[in-house]
This record gives structure tokens, sequence and C-alpha cells, in this order.
């Protein structure tokens, strides 16, 4: 195992996956080298050097023995949090919410990494539960905590996509550990009628006033649904075949809001058109169906629920992302994993590909450690 | 649970159940990209179109007004203009205080485009400043990327180079009201910062003429309003040029010689009732309007004894005195009494117990028509007028053009004077005519009231015998029908006052002109402002000093020209109106000659002439110029 026959594991990765992370990432480059009007800066040098260096760590981290994560998920995960903490305390202190933590070559955001740890964590947990206890109610007591804290601390920053994202990678690990079905019914029954109720209730103005715009973006066109309406006007008027590299105008002339960012897919959308949107969706289908495959033939609970929870999650990310884009969702700021700007979102969506790589590569193990985790 | 087996049982059918979801939602996804790229197409393509091209207005260029030879009176001078659009601006305040540094703008300027900002839709250009000089506009230039919302507009003003000398006759330009916007259907281009209308005198007259069409430029805009490309472009269409039957070297003399007084020149051509010279003083310099007038200058004209702002000619009407009385000789003579009955003055006339007066006291002697005329006899108009009646004085004075205004003249706000007779007063004032006021009448007191233009009107017809009507329009002949007078009468009464003037003993023997073939005919008046005789001459104060007043026609023989002269308060006719009547008849005659008597007036006043434009090349005036604009220079 710790023998590095490196061609011949490399050679073992799945292929498909790999090729969907760097089609993503190369096409990135040139929707952003289009954004920036023609020009390498500011964008797409950066993120090219960017890419090219976590794509790297990538491969090297589908190298590692996924005991490693078992092994090191609670400490992860407590870094994570301290790191969360100490960002909130920072950010008190100085004065104004900060979500990074400036480490010289990048601005890390803890929350990004917690979305890796509190899968990483949770399936520890479960791969570790007796599974005479699994749909007893106290043994939501844990994975309740360990999810609560960290939502909560991303909340206060606040960051509430984020907080979502943390909170579906982990709720889907709960269900998928096999928590009572029960808990999913009700606690969706509840939500539906709860949700209503909350933005009636609870939200406020603003906060109601952003809920009914995504609802009706075209009734303030110029106020909050500016963005979803200008978005939706890129993609829409791309076509089918776009309007050509370098030729779109709602980006060069500045009505799309966030071009390079959040909006990368409608600014890549307006010059690919249908064509280049449907490539998208494909790669990231390829990529978390492959995660979804791999946990169905992984043959240990940890790397299951590890390998369903990171496909989960970038699923997360990627929906939330293309449906806030095509007007389906409100503005929630979620970044596009691997093709919109930035270094954090791309370090996050790297590392989960390439922990999903690595559980890919060792599925077949059957004994991780002692213990009830064996199936 | 109770097996491992059991357990990951549970584990794939959740893990497919979540998988079909995301399939689910992928599909979602794709079908919505589907949905927006290729049903929606149309609409979203249209929606960005309407986002990248924006249609900006050209405001059309004001149509130029010339005088009858052609020369420019009215023309539109090239400028830098800053508008600001508030709606592409996030912190307004901020963008105001950075402006106001770098063009030092008056606090009453940012008022006023702070309410602007308040009053107009935010997506329409508000001015911030106009008449930006080069350096000042080349600073912003400079700026503009940090000046979001600010574009910078080259656009035209309204340029008069004689100024004040056209001042009323033209009246000034300035924005459309909103009145006058909702009028138009809420067009546009009446809310556009650059499109001027005309506000008063000829400019509001001729308004739509000289309008002309908006053109419009296509433009390829960013989000932030920035103009980033033309794509096309409609030219404009400039607005007509007019061309005026003013003379404007004699409109921009007879201003002038007015000088330091407060009266006014009209000069009509007697053939064809086009006026070559409108001139009221002091007058407002339409160029001070034409970028919007600060309240202190408004203030100053408001203030003013001599209303600057009044248009003396047409809104102001005086009594006409003694120029009144070619009207009672020819209602005389039409009354059948001969030019040669003669009445003797005695320096009063006896109405019961009171006694009219004469002007001279120790009277005329024996005095026929010509005399009552040259000499101005108080005692033979009294006479006559008495002898034929208010009526026959009424009906004359309306044959010859008083007590009306005039439909075929292009200015705003006649005063259509009063021109007496018994109903007038029976519907004024509900009392009976007295035969004491049909006295006063005849030697143009009293009830009766004219203003300037009616003057030259009256003369006008006295000299050709035709119901001639004013006009400012060149070629737009007036000449009328002849009048219902016997021509013999007003040959009579021409001859009268050509005696006035060029006689031995006329009261306006002193404004003979200096030209050896061409002699005027003229009647002085002199309008009492209070009681006569304790006014004459000077050391009393201005205001109460009488109005001068004179009307003539030159030449005698085949008379051409009528001109009226009117001086408030400048003393009699024969010394404050018929000098300057003279002057510019003189002018129109032999300029030089005109002028070497003007200038040693200037230097008695001690004025240098800064209104007038009189002897500036036509070439120096700047004009419009076409670059950056298509479209024609000077509209044909």
């Amino acid at each position: 195992m710790a023998s590095l026959a490196l061609p011949d594991r490399l050679n073992r990765l799945p292929l498909l996956t790999v090729v969907a992370v760097l089609a993503l990432g190369g096409f990135s480059l040139l929707v952003l080298y289009s954004a920036a009007g023609g020009s390498l800066r500011p964008w797409a040098l950066n993120q090219g050097v960017r890419f090219a260096a976590m794509f790297v760590m990538m491969l090297g981290i589908s190298q590692l023995d996924m005991r490693i994560w078992m092994r090191f998920a609670y400490p992860i995960y407590g870094l994570c949090l301290i790191l969360l903490l100490a960002v909130e305390i920072i950010g008190q202190v100085g004065g104004g919410s900060q979500r990074w933590l400036n480490l010289g070559v990048i601005n890390l955001q803890p929350s990004e990494l917690m979305k890796i740890a509190v899968v990483l964590a949770l399936a520890r947990y479960y791969h570790f539960l007796p599974r005479a206890n699994v749909k007893s109610w106290k043994a939501l007591v844990f994975p309740a905590t360990l999810l609560a804290l960290p939502a909560a601390l991303v909340m206060l920053q606040p960051d509430l996509g984020t907080a979502l994202a943390i909170l579906f990678g982990g709720t889907a690990i709960v269900f998928l550990g096999g928590a009572s079905a029960w808990l999913f019914i009700t606690g969706g029954a509840l939500a539906i009628v709860a949700i209503p109720l909350a933005v009636k209730f609870l939200l406020h103005g603003y906060q109601q006033k952003r809920v009914l715009i995504f609802l009706d973006p075209e009734a303030d066109p110029l106020g909050a649904g500016y963005h979803i309406t200008q978005s939706k006007i890129a993609i829409g008027s791309g076509g089918i075949g776009g309007k050509g590299f370098m030729s779109g105008t709602q980006s060069h002339l500045q009505y799309l809001p966030e071009l390079h960012t959040d909006f990368i897919f409608a600014t890549m959308s307006e010059e690919w058109g249908l064509i280049g949107g449907l490539f998208v969706i494909a790669c990231f289908a390829i990529i978390i169906a492959r995660g979804v495959g791999t946990a169905l033939t992984a043959r240990t609970i940890f790397a299951q629920l590890v390998a369903m929870g990171m496909s989960a999650t970038l699923f997360f990310y990627v929906f939330v992302n293309l449906a806030m884009v095509m007007g389906f969702a409100p503005v929630v700021g979620i970044p596009l994993p691997l093709m919109s700007y930035g270094g954090s979102a791309m370090l996050t969506a790297t590392l989960l590909v390439g922990i999903l790589l690595s559980v890919h590569g060792q599925r077949d193990r059957t004994r991780l450690t002692e213990g009830p985790g064996r199936i | 649970m109770r097996t491992d087996a059991e357990r990951q049982h549970t584990f794939t059918r959740r893990a497919i159940f979540v998988g079909g979801l995301q399939a689910a939602a992928a599909a979602l996804l794709g079908g919505r990209m589907v949905y927006l790229s290729v049903f929606e197409s149309e609409k979203y393509s249209t929606l960005a179109e309407e986002n990248r091209v924006a249609v900006r207005l050209i405001p059309p260029r004001r149509g130029w007004i010339v005088d009858r030879n052609e020369k420019p009176i009215a023309i539109n001078q090239p400028e830098y203009r800053l508008e600001m659009v508030p709606e592409q601006i996030d912190d307004i305040p901020a963008m105001l205080s950075r402006l106001q540094s770098f063009l030092k703008l008056p606090p009453e300027e940012m008022q006023r485009i702070r309410e602007e900002i308040d009053a107009k839709p935010a997506y329409l250009p508000i001015e911030i400043a106009s008449n930006v000089d080069w350096q000042e506009y080349s600073a912003i230039n400079v700026r503009l990327p940090e000046l979001d919302g600010v574009q910078p507009v080259r656009g035209f003003t309204r340029y008069y180079p004689e100024g004040a000398a056209v001042g009323h006759l033209m009246g000034y330009v300035g924005a459309p009201t909103r009145e006058q916007w909702l009028e138009h259907d809420r067009d546009p281009l009446f809310l556009h910062p650059a499109f001027k209308v005309g506000k008063d005198g000829v400019e509001r007259e001729l308004d739509e003429r000289l309008r002309g069409k908006q053109g419009a430029r296509r433009v390829e805009v960013n989000a932030r309003g920035r103009i980033i490309r033309d794509l096309e472009t409609q030219p404009d269409v400039p607005g007509e040029t007019v061309r005026l039957s003013i003379d404007r070297d004699l409109q921009a003399f007879s201003a002038r010689r007015i000088g330091p007084e407060s009266g006014s020149v009209v000069v009509i051509d007697t053939r064809t009732g086009e006026i070559l010279t409108m001139v009221s003083m002091p007058a407002f310099d339409p160029n001070d309007f034409s970028d919007g007038i600060s309240q202190k200058e408004w203030d100053a004209l408001m203030g003013d004894e001599m209303r600057p702002l009044i248009n003396k000619c047409v809104q102001g009407v005086y009594p006409p005195g003694s120029t009144f009385k070619p009207v009672t000789a020819l209602a005389a003579l039409a009354a059948g009494i001969s030019p040669d009955d003669r009445v003797v003055c005695s320096g009063g006339y006896q109405l019961g117990r009171h006694r009219f007066a004469c002007w001279r006291r120790g009277g005329h002697g024996a005095t026929d028509l010509y005399k009552g005329i040259y000499q101005s006899c108080n005692v033979y108009f009294y006479t006559r007028g008495r002898q034929i009646g208010i009526e026959a004085i009424h009906d004359m004075g309306a044959k010859l053009g008083l007590g009306q205004s005039y439909d075929t003249l292009q200015l705003p706000h006649q005063n259509s004077g009063i021109l007496p007779d018994p109903a007038w007063k029976r519907d004024r004032y509900n009392q009976d005519w007295l035969v004491g006021e049909t006295l006063n009448s005849s030697i143009g007191q009293g009830y009766n009231a004219m203003s300037p233009l009616q003057l030259a009107v009256m003369a006008a017809r006295v000299a050709s015998g035709h119901a001639v009507m004013p006009t400012l329009l060149a070629g737009d002949s007036h000449q009328g029908a002849p009048l219902d007078i016997d021509p013999v009468h007003l040959q009579d009464v021409r001859h009268g006052m050509d005696l006035c003037v060029n006689g031995p003993a006329g009261t306006a023997g002193r404004s003979r002109l200096p030209l050896s073939d061409v002699r005027m005919g003229g009647k002085t008046g002199t309008a009492q402002v209070r009681a006569l005789a304790k006014n004459r001459g000077g050391g009393i104060p201005w205001k109460y000093r009488d109005h001068g007043l004179f009307i003539a026609f030159a030449p005698v023989e085949n008379p051409r020209y009528a001109i009226s002269v009117t001086v408030e308060h400048g003393g009699g006719g024969s010394v404050a109106a018929a000098p300057i009547a003279k002057d510019v008849m003189t002018f129109i005659y032999d300029k030089d000659k005109a002028l070497a008597s003007l200038r040693r007036l200037e230097d008695a006043w001690g004025i240098t002439p800064v209104a007038g434009d009189l002897f500036r090349r036509p070439e120096t005036i700047r004009t419009e110029s076409a670059d950056g604009l298509a479209g024609t220079t000077r509209p044909a």
C-alpha cells in the first residue's frame, strides 16, 4: 500500500472524472480571458496558475491512503472549528465581519474547509456507530452537534450559502448513515409548513423582499432582481450556439454582475450558448455520478459515506449556483466550483474531488481499522 | 437495524434515492437551460439588445434668424456642456461635491441641480454646467473614468451678435416649461437639457419654424450608461432660417442712438409694412438668457425704473400728444373743412368756464391747417375737434390703425392702447362723453394711449395712403387696401408735416435731414406726465418729466419710410425725439454722416458702445460647425 507505483496508480484513476475536472478548469480560463475583454489579466492568468497547482495537489491527494482521512477526521474537524472561531474573533476585534484568514499565498476561508471536515467527521462517526444504535434518537445528538456548531458560526459571519452547504452535506450523511426515515419525512413536512411561516414572521422586510423578488424578478428589474434578470438575459440571448467567443454583450458591457465569480456560468452561456451550458452540466454530472458510483461500490461504510457526502456537497454547490443564475433560486452568493474565479472555492473543489478519487482508488478495501465498521 | 446486510441494503437504497434526486436536479437544470436558450431565446435576445443599444436624442439646431440682408441676428454658437444622469450615479451627494470642487459651481447652481434631480425622471440627463471652457472641459474629460454618470456634451447656445439691441425683438430662449412638455405629449425632447424654446419676442412667435426636428444616435452603452461606440446616427433637421424685415445695422444704430435714454424707435417700410427697426431701450441682453440668467441679473433688470424687460414699442402706451394731430387734421378735412380756413389762436380756448390752453401762451394768431400742424397749435385742433366731434376723430384714428393690435405682426404682448370714443367711455366708466374730452382727444391727450408701433403704423398710413399692416418677415408684404381717405387730404397733412421739419417755423426745424436730396416730414409730440406747464425743463425728477414723441416719414415727395420715436421722460418731442428720428433716417441714406453724428453724441455722453456690433465683421462671428455632428453647417 505504501509503495508508490505511481503510473499504475494514476492509471487506475477514473479517467472521465479527471478529464471533466480538467475540462471545467480549462474552460473557466477561456471564459475569464473573454470576460476581461480578451486579456489574461486580471483573472485568467491567476486562475490558471492556481488551477495548475491545485490540480496537481488533487492528483496527490488522490494517492493518499484513505485511512488518513479516517484517522484525522476529528482533528481536522476540530482545527477547522478553531479557525472558524478565530475568524469570528478577529472579525469582532477588527470591527467588522470577516470570512477569511490571510495566509500570504491565499486568503483561506475556514468555512470552505469545514464543508469537507464535516463530511469526514460524520462519516467516521457513522462508520463506528454500532448498527443496532443507528436508528436510535440518542445517536443523533452527536451528529447534530457536529453540524450545528460550524453552521452556527458560519451563519454568524454571515454566510447563508456556506452554512446551508454544510448542513446539506451533513444531513445527507445522516440520512445515508441510516437514521430513521421518519426523521426526514417529518422534517421535510415540517419544513414545507414552516418555511412560508418563517418568511412571513421571522424575516425582516428586506429579507422578505428578496424572497419575493426571487419569485418574480421582473417585478423589480433595476433593484434586487437586477442580477437574476441580467443573468437570464445573458443565458437566453446566447441561444443554442452562443454569441461567439469574446462577443458577449451582457458581460462586456457590464450588465452582468459578478461576471467572473458567481455569474460565470451566465458569462459563459452568453458566448457558448446551450451547447456550452450542457457541456458544463455534463462535466459536473460525470464527476458527481462517478462519486455516487464509487459510494455504491465501496465496501466500507466510511468510504461509502465519504464518497456520497463529497459528491452531495459538490452537487449542492453546482445546483444552487446554476439554479441561481438561471433564475431558479435566490441570489445567495455561492460560486460555481472549478469555474468561478477565486482561490478558496477552487481549493475546496479540488480537495473534494481529490478525496473522492482517493476513495475511488481504495473502494475495494474491506477493513479500515478494528471495530464495527466492517461489513 | 439488525444486520450489516440490512444496513448495507438501506444505504444502497438511500444512495440510489439521493443519486436519483441529483439526476433529476441535473435534468431540471438542463431543461431550464434548454428553455432559456431555445424557447425564450428570442425574448432575451431582444432584451440584451435593448440593454446594449440606447437611443440618444440629438436636439435639433435652432434655425437662424437673419436680417433682410441675410446678416445674422440669432445664431448658434458651439459650446461644451456637462450633463449627468442621476440614475447612473451611486452616491449623488458625493458626486455633486466632487463636481463642485472641479468646476467651482456657485451655491445657487448647486441648488438648481439638486432641484432638477428631484424634479426630473432619474434616467434623463441634467445639465451640470453649460458654457464650460476648454480647460475645465478637458480637466473633466481626463477624470471621466471616475465620474460614472457624468457626460460631456458638445452642443450649441443661442447667440445674438447685436446683444441688447435686439433683446426685445428677439425675446430669448430657455428650457421648456412643464406645461409645454405636457402639451407635446411628454415628448422627451422637451426634457433634454440642450433643447430650448423661444420664450418671448420673435423667438417665441416663430418657435415652431425655428425648432427643427430632432435627430437620434443609436449607441452601444454599458451598464453605467457610458457610450462605448456609435452604431448609427440620424442627423437632426435644423430649424428653418427665418429672414426678418429688420435691417440689423439700422437696428443697432437706433439702439445706440437712443443712448442713455429710455425710449423706442420703430421704422416701417410704408409700402409693405415691413419693420426695419424696432428698438426699445434700455434692453436686456438676450445672450444672458441663453444659458440661464442668474437671480442677481434678473433682480437688477426687474428693479430698473427704465423697465428694460418691457418692449416699449408694443407694450408701452403713451398719450400721443401732438403726434395725434394729423388724425384730427384728416378728420377735419374729411368733414369738409378747407385746409385754408383759419382759426385765431390767442393762447387758449374757452369752453364754458374752463380755458383750454395752447402751448404758446401768447397764441399763434391766425392759423390754418398747415400752421396748425407745423406750429402744433392746440387751439386750431380744439376748434376743429369741437366742430367735427369725437366720433369723426375716432373713426379717422381707427382708419389709420390706432386702437388695435396687429395680427400680422410676429410679436406677443401687443398692447392695443386706447382710441377713445363715447361708446368706449360708456363701456369703461359708464359715463357720458363730455365736450371737454373731445377737445383733449383732438390734441392727443385725455384718454388717448398709443404704442410707438401704432404711431409708426399711423405715420406709414398717412405717408402711403394704404392700410399698411406691420410685419417682421422679409417679403411678407401687407400694403393693404387704399385708405378711404381723399389723397388730397393726405397730401395736405403731409405738407403740414413737411413744413414742421423743413419750414421756416416748424417745431422740428432743428431736425432737418442733413441731406441734399431727401426731406423728412414729421410731427412732434409731448405727452404730459403731470399737469401742464409745471413740468417743463430741468430740475424736476426724471420720472415726472414729459415724454417726447415724434413721428415722421421720408422722403416727403414719395414716402418710403415711416418712423416713430418715443423718449420716456425726455422732455418735449422736438428736443428729445425728433433728433433721434433725424439721425436714424439719415443712417438709412448716409451711414457715415449718421455715425459721425452719433460719435459726437457718444463722446458727450461719455459712452463707449458695447452692446452694438455694428462694426464687427461678419467673418469674426463664431458660427456652428458640423464637426462631430452630421448635417449641414448652416440650415439651407
